[in-house]
């Protein structure tokens, strides 16, 4: 315990620093998930195949990498510097996009045919269509994965720890530096994770009972 | 790919379709173009970038090194099915001391970061006076992770099946653990094995976050060559191409496998079809 109460400052940095990694990641790779998914439902193929090839790449990559390649491999070709922590950001974003394009593409493609077929046949337009038929349906079977990659995005944000950007996953090296217990203080970590992670998860279970589509 | 949310393309549509892809290719080209000229004004494909190809010695080390990341796959893999179905079978009980603590502790693993555990375990435990190796860490953080992961997976693929499976089993006179080894498990596992196999191939990406911990895997094999200044020049862009080659071979490997067998299933009339494994597969997002 007094792991904790001695160094409750650096613990709420970084735990707040954790949360700022993972708000602005989520907001890039909600942004960039959408569009690469708009381009693999896109009537162009050639679209289609950048968005196939970038989720292919992407996915099959581990985050570690990712982030290796933009915080030593990056620097290299000396295009625009960038800081560690903007480096961070990028990796997470770029990598969770990939993930965020297949639950959108997914939550669209749970829509039937015959829900958007119906709605030309009763002449709305193909906003319309979108905007009161085919997106609410699909928003529904989309808000519980998207909850799980948003864990899995908060949870990545400690990849950051190899790479000197300053997280809850980096409360180890200070602890380690001040000669402190580091046992104790990772149980607090880990418990600060199951913390933040549980009412998402709880929300989800929520969402997903509400919500369901009942076909 | 069925058309959705569009009319099938009329001959206005299909002109204005071909001025966009040729806009899309264009746009790609110019950034491959943009990087590629990077590459050479940074010269990063120079004879002496690329001189460690040749030494027999680090040709070696990096066979090592898919050998490291592979064993590493390979020992969690197992660990963690075994896991899995261990804390499958211990949540679906019908004893309540049974199923509240394991639904606990795979609550728990699932929402502890893998860094965090696998520093747990190398950096934190010497304090209590245990001593891991990196490796050993790396597969029992491997293990407690996707074991959690695994195990909510068979889970619902056991209770996705339909309940008269159960009933008439039971009708049959046999008893719960008959019930369960002959007949459910068979039927979930078949059913389950494309999303199992997923979840796999997430093992085999994990297996990177060993770097975190000095597991002289794949990855740290990329940077330590890459990094190396004196001889070669810092080839990280060439090492790190080569990497992620790797790596993204590997995970296709097995996602192929998935496929192949999803397709296999789909063929076999033996396999039910669950009502709601799409929602569920869905549900399970593997990052």
């Amino acid at each position: 315990m007094s792991v904790l109460t001695n160094n409750l400052d650096l613990f709420l940095r970084a735990f707040g620093q954790t949360l700022q990694l993972f708000a602005v990641s989520g907001v890039l790779s909600l942004l960039l998930g959408t569009l690469l998914a708009a381009l693999r439902v896109s009537p162009v193929p050639v679209f289609r195949g950048i968005g196939t090839m970038y989720v292919t790449v992407l996915r099959n990559t581990p985050l570690t990498l990712v982030f290796v390649f933009f915080l030593f491999a990056y620097p290299l070709l000396e295009i625009v510097k960038i800081e560690p922590y903007t480096a961070a950001v990028v990796a997470l974003s770029l990598y969770t996009a990939a993930f965020v394009c297949e639950v959108v593409r997914s939550g669209v493609n749970t829509v039937p045919v015959g829900q958007a077929e119906a709605s030309r046949a009763l002449g709305l337009t193909f906003v319309q269509m979108l905007g009161t038929v085919v997106l609410p349906q699909a928003l529904r079977s989309v808000v519980p994965p998207m909850t799980s990659t948003m864990i899995a995005l908060l949870k990545n944000t400690t990849v950051a720890s190899g790479f000197a950007v300053f997280q809850a996953g980096t409360i180890r090296d200070s602890l380690s530096e001040q000669g402190e217990n580091v046992l104790f203080g990772l149980l607090w970590v880990a418990i600060g994770f199951v913390v933040l992670v549980m009412p998402l998860t709880y929300a989800q279970q929520v969402f997903e009972k509400r919500w369901s589509v009942a076909r | 790919m069925s058309m959705v949310l569009f009319d099938v393309p009329g001959p206005k549509a299909r002109a204005r379709h071909k001025i966009m892809a040729v806009i899309g290719i264009a746009a790609v080209l110019a950034v491959l173009v943009y990087v590629i000229m990077r590459f050479i004004a940074t010269d990063q494909f120079s004879a002496r970038r690329l001189s460690w190809i040749n030494y027999k010695q680090i040709q070696l080390s990096l066979v090592e090194a898919i050998g490291n990341t592979l064993s590493a796959f390979a020992v969690g893999a197992v660990l963690a099915l075994a896991f899995g179905a261990i804390f499958a079978a211990a949540r679906l009980s019908d004893h309540a001391w049974v199923r509240a603590p394991a639904a606990v502790i795979v609550e728990i693993f699932r929402a502890i970061p893998l860094v965090i555990m696998m520093f747990f375990f190398y950096y934190g435990l010497p304090v209590a006076g245990v001593k891991l190796t990196a490796f050993t860490a790396v597969v029992v953080s491997l293990m407690l992770y996707n074991g959690s992961v695994l195990a909510e997976i068979f889970r619902a693929g056991i209770n996705s099946l339909p309940k008269g499976q159960s009933e008439a089993a039971y009708a049959l006179g046999m008893r719960k653990t008959q019930v369960m080894v002959l007949v459910l498990l068979p039927q979930a596992l078949r059913a389950m094995l494309p999303t199992i196999i997923s979840q796999l191939v997430v093992l085999l990406k994990d297996t990177a976050l060993g770097f975190l911990i000095t597991y002289e895997e794949l990855l740290r094999w990329g940077t330590r060559i890459g990094g190396d200044a004196v001889n070669f020049g810092r080839p990280m862009i060439s090492v790190m191409i080569l990497v992620a080659a790797i790596y993204i071979g590997l995970c296709l490997v097995l996602t192929w496998l998935a496929n192949y067998l999803e397709k296999r299933n789909r063929r076999n009339k033996k396999v039910i079809h669950l009502d709601h494994a799409e929602p569920l597969a869905l549900n399970e997002v593997k990052v």
